[in-house]
């Protein structure tokens, strides 16, 4: 099992080890000691590999994984997994700004709190934060679920396209455009399957509340004409 | 960019070490920002002494002899000279000094005064900076630093942060400020003075200003919230203590972390890594417009 020190180690020697795995490559455990909050921790993955990162780190962390399964032990720094296409991203402690933005598929998990712009313009991505999450989360979110089991910030779901949104506890404010929406039979299957899947075992699918788009914003409307 | 640090000691142990934690804190943020850089260093106040911080761009020149003129001139003074920087320590008012500064040696800048404050700031790396002015060897109560991406105003010494408007207080800043010209104005009328066109000035006069109306440095910072637009992470320092406080947006990055030792501010991690403890210590990002504040006199 590969183990890169980061205190000794350049960070470049850890990523491009990680890019030059080729397809059915066996030795896929990877281990990252003293991150330090560094930048750029294990990015651009694209073949199925386990990271271990023990310790906190810094800017962008896991961002672009396709497919590796990076679980940091720690908290993250701004725009963790950003742009996901696959894989899934476990994050022990808080995550900053913008975690998971724009992301277009996988599962980021975030144990502790995330701060604003969490799911920001995401894409597909599945979000699980087991605490709470900060202002214009899921702002123009497009598609994928964003599961909050704490309480979500300020202007939740501003703007927002078909992604679809499951908070437990309060919501500060809602965005424009970003309204309850009853739970239906199909919505509490796909939170149970997510609960799971991020290790929430405490949380029932039924505690939830829906939010999703009016759509009343995302197509031109002829009415609004004037104000371009 | 631009990178902030600042460390508020609640161990008095930890007091002789100051200059060098904060030194190497801001170091780390130098890929930050690397246009100039400052720290503030607040040590015990002796009673009765006020330190005045100058800056001369021919130190060699405006600082010579600068002690015996002080004291030719009736102002009891013992005058300290680190590079571009000299601290004049005086039993005579602040004031008296100013006047006595502008009338013979008016080549020379004030960086900060006050019983407590000494302030170091050039263009350059942190560590040549933190090395010209010997910063590692300073021990103190608390401090901030800085490391500057210049946008709003050009790179120079007086440019650079901390600024400092008022008696011991003195104020960093990440980001900037987009009605800085209309408050700068404002400020002048109310009687502030201005060395340079720079946004994060007219925070730290603004905060004086406000703290000359008897507001503490909590509610003043409150009052930014509302009176400042744009985007702002400040860290801010008083004789006793040391503030943050973030625009409601908070796109600037902040991190904090508090022992039983201390209360410490990085822009990011990293700048927290090397700080006795950190593995256990409670870490947070500081919310949205929201202001958090300590302060020595009132812990006590």
């Amino acid at each position: 099992m590969p183990t890169f020190d980061l205190s000794s180690t350049p960070l470049r020697e850890l990523n491009s080890a990680l890019h030059a795995l080729s397809k059915g490559a066996n030795d896929t455990a990877f281990d990252v000691v003293n991150p330090r909050g560094a930048h750029a921790v294990a990015v651009g993955i694209d073949a199925p590999v386990t990271v271990e990162v023990r310790g906190s780190v810094g800017y962008y962390c896991a961002g672009m994984n396709d497919g590796g399964m990076v679980t940091v032990h720690g908290s993250a720094g701004p725009g963790v997994a950003e742009n996901m296409m696959s894989g899934t991203v476990v994050i022990e402690g808080d995550a900053s700004q913008y975690a998971g933005a724009t992301g277009q598929g996988g599962l980021l998990v975030i144990k502790g709190n995330a701060a604003s712009r969490c799911g920001i313009s995401m894409k597909g991505i599945d979000i699980v934060v087991h605490g709470n999450i900060g202002h214009m989360s899921a702002f123009m979110g497009q598609s994928g679920h964003l599961v909050v089991l704490g309480d979500a910030g300020d202007a939740l779901g501003d703007s927002l396209y078909e992604a679809k949104l499951f908070v437990r506890g309060t919501v500060k404010s809602l965005g424009t455009d970003c309204i309850e929406k009853p739970m239906q039979p199909e919505h509490l299957e796909t939170l149970r399957g997510l609960l799971e899947r991020a290790g929430a075992t405490d949380a029932k699918p039924e505690e939830f509340t829906r939010y999703g788009s009016a759509r009343t914003l995302y197509t031109f409307n002829i009415d609004n004409a004037d104000a371009y | 960019m631009c990178g902030i640090v600042g460390l508020f000691l609640k161990d008095e142990t930890l007091r002789p070490e100051l200059g060098r934690m904060l030194s190497d804190m801001l170091i780390i943020m130098t890929d930050r920002g690397p246009d100039s850089a400052g720290i503030a260093i607040y040590n015990a106040p002796s009673a009765g002494t006020w330190k005045l911080t100058l800056q001369s761009a021919e130190p060699g020149i405006d600082f010579a002899g600068l002690s015996e003129a002080l004291v030719a001139g009736n102002i009891p003074a013992r005058v300290t000279v680190k590079d571009t920087h000299a601290v004049v320590e005086t039993t005579a008012g602040v004031a008296d000094v100013r006047a006595f500064l502008k009338e013979n040696r008016p080549q020379i800048r004030i960086m900060g005064t006050g019983e407590s404050v000494e302030i170091y700031k050039e263009t350059g790396l942190p560590r040549d900076v933190v090395d010209r002015f010997d910063v590692r060897a300073m021990s103190g109560t608390h401090g901030i630093g800085h490391t500057r991406m210049a946008t709003e105003s050009a790179v120079t010494t007086l440019g650079a942060h901390p600024f400092s408007t008022g008696a011991d207080q003195c104020l960093v800043h990440n980001g900037s400020l987009s009605n800085h010209n209309n408050l700068r104005r404002t400020l002048i009328r109310e009687g502030m003075t201005f060395e340079t066109q720079n946004d994060s000035e007219v925070a730290a006069a603004y905060l004086t200003a406000e703290m000359a109306k008897g507001k503490d440095l909590g509610e003043a910072l409150t009052g930014a919230l509302d009176d400042l637009d744009g985007f702002f992470t400040f860290v801010v320092g008083t004789k006793s203590g040391f503030g943050v406080v973030r625009d409601p947006i908070a796109c600037k990055p902040a991190v904090m972390a508090e022992t039983d030792q201390y209360v410490a501010f990085g822009s990011e991690y990293r700048a927290l890594v090397n700080l006795p403890g950190i593995e256990t210590a409670r870490v947070w990002e500081p919310e949205p417009a929201t202001v958090y504040f300590w302060d020595h006199e009132k812990a006590a």
